[in-house]
């Protein structure tokens, strides 16, 4: 049995999902050989550090019953840099400003040679090189599955499943918030504004929508597909935006009349990374509906492969995180 | 501008060789020959389809030249606009003059508004439009659709494209 030590940094909607995935999987973990131990769950307020492992359940307890799990008053980077551990699950809120706690987490992870498992964007987003090349000096694993599309593997899917084709672009719905209100103004014939408000009250748009409904969100996946799947050096700035807040439901049964639904599409390849509200025909495997993700891969040798699935929630986004686990010390 | 012509053949060696002959005098591009060979006509010839991409001042004087070689010219088409998207436009689409978006596109000559529905649904609300445009051929469509990207920032329009269009 190997022990896998590890943190979890940030402990929002994706940090508890990881815990209760863990705790989920405890048996399954150990049936390969696995034992995962947390030593540290880190929120905004503070740690609970255990190095016999700290007790997850309770971690999840307290933290909806009091809103935190601080016990201690230490920060992610003085948890990375005095608790011993050799993996850190990052799952802070995401910034795409300056990268917030989460790229200073990543950098001290990796100046300590500890691996790094992410679903926060941000910091892939604006210094993926920089990241890179520090757990590259520093001989870590870096996986950051969970960042774009949430349960639906996408990255992995790219470069290790379809390992040896040629990839020519990735096309598709990389916010479910977007596809949530497109689907509904088109099914309830209501205005942007009405269906904001209802995807609001349903937890699934934020109070401040900004980043899914003018396309940052997608932007930010499409930049990190870009870099880690096609090899470029891009940033946001790279990226051509055009968000969904001007589409009227009058639009959408037009194009509807004629065979179309429109979709806020992202589309990455070596030459250009461009976000936009598209025409998509009823029948075409990227007219999914609701709240799912999808993406199509055109390949060299494969052709198209299309991926879809559930690209938010805790459970969804906390399995991409368990898979990249797996995939690090799975087959030691 | 491509063309579809159908031809007659006698039914003796040479004849296609004639027929093509013509052809590659005015530079035509052929692009398809459908040779019915089973399909006689009661006048015992073999018709014969082809796609042509040739200058339109050229369709007579090789419709001439074919005849003067003895074949038979049943039918000349023109395929005028081979290329046709729907791409919605939402904005002032009326206030900032429809008319003129429309003029823009249909005045290069290789590409037309054919269709047009139109949503208004208020006054100071957005208003939808979606278009139909045709095109002699892809790279004239994608010169059209940068004319109306043109237009479309000017005007403040936000341009829905077709998902297998490079936007």
């Amino acid at each position: 049995m190997k022990t896998v030590c590890c943190s979890i940094l940030g402990f929002g909607a994706i940090g508890q999902g990881v815990a209760e995935v863990l705790l989920m999987k405890k048996e399954y973990l150990e049936s390969i050989g696995l034992e995962v131990l947390v030593v540290a769950v880190v929120d905004s307020k503070g740690a609970t550090v255990n190095p016999e492992g700290v007790d997850l359940a309770d971690c999840l307890a307290r933290k909806r019953k009091i809103g935190t799990v601080a016990i201690e008053k230490l920060t992610g980077v003085e948890v990375i840099r005095s608790v011993a551990h050799e993996l850190v699950i990052e799952t802070t809120p995401t910034n795409i400003v300056t990268g917030g706690a989460g790229l200073q987490n990543m950098l001290a992870a990796f100046e300590t040679g500890k691996d790094v498992i992410t679903s926060n964007k941000g910091p892939l987003t604006l210094k993926y090189r920089e990241l890179m090349e520090a757990a590259k000096a520093a001989g870590s694993n870096f996986r950051f599955e969970a960042a774009v599309g949430g349960s639906m593997p996408i990255i992995n899917l790219a470069n290790e499943v379809l390992a040896g084709n040629r990839l020519r672009s990735v096309k598709g719905i990389l916010n479910g918030t977007c596809n949530y209100i497109l689907t509904r103004m088109l099914e309830e014939r209501a205005s942007y504004k009405e269906i904001l408000t209802e995807a609001m009250e349903l937890g699934i748009a934020e109070t401040d929508p900004t980043y899914d409904v003018e396309g940052i969100d997608t932007a930010c996946k499409l930049v990190i597909l870009a870099n880690a799947i096609f090899g470029c050096d891009a940033t946001y700035r790279d990226v051509d935006v055009t968000g969904i807040t001007k589409i009227t439901p009058e639009a959408l049964e037009m194009a509807y009349e004629r065979g179309h639904v429109i979709k806020l599409i992202g589309e990455v390849s070596r030459e250009r990374i461009h976000v936009a509200p598209r025409l998509v025909p009823i029948n075409h495997p990227l007219a999914v509906r609701g709240t799912l993700n999808v993406a199509s891969i055109d390949t060299e040798l494969a052709g198209e492969i299309t991926v879809t699935g559930k690209g938010a929630g805790p459970i969804e986004t906390a399995s991409a995180v368990l898979s990249d686990l797996v995939a690090i010390y799975g087959n030691r | 501008m491509r063309v579809s012509m159908d031809i007659e053949l006698k039914d003796v060696p040479g004849q296609m060789l004639l027929a093509l002959q013509p052809l590659s005098e005015f530079k035509a591009n052929l692009i398809t020959v459908l040779h019915h060979h089973q399909k006689r006509t009661p006048r015992k010839t073999v018709p014969v389809q082809l796609v042509l991409e040739i200058k339109p001042e050229n369709i007579g004087a090789i419709k001439a030249k074919l005849e003067e070689n003895g074949i038979k010219v049943v039918r000349v088409g023109e395929h005028r606009f081979r290329e046709s998207i729907n791409v919605v436009l939402i904005g002032h689409v009326v206030h900032t003059g429809i008319q003129d978006t429309i003029d823009e596109i249909d005045k290069t000559g290789f590409a037309e508004v054919v269709d047009i529905s139109l949503s208004m649904p208020g006054i100071n609300l957005l208003s939808s439009a979606l278009i139909r445009i045709d095109a002699v051929g892809k790279e004239d469509l994608q010169k059209a659709l940068g004319i109306l990207k043109k237009v479309s920032v000017r005007k403040d329009l936000l341009m829905v494209l077709p998902i297998d269009i490079q936007a």
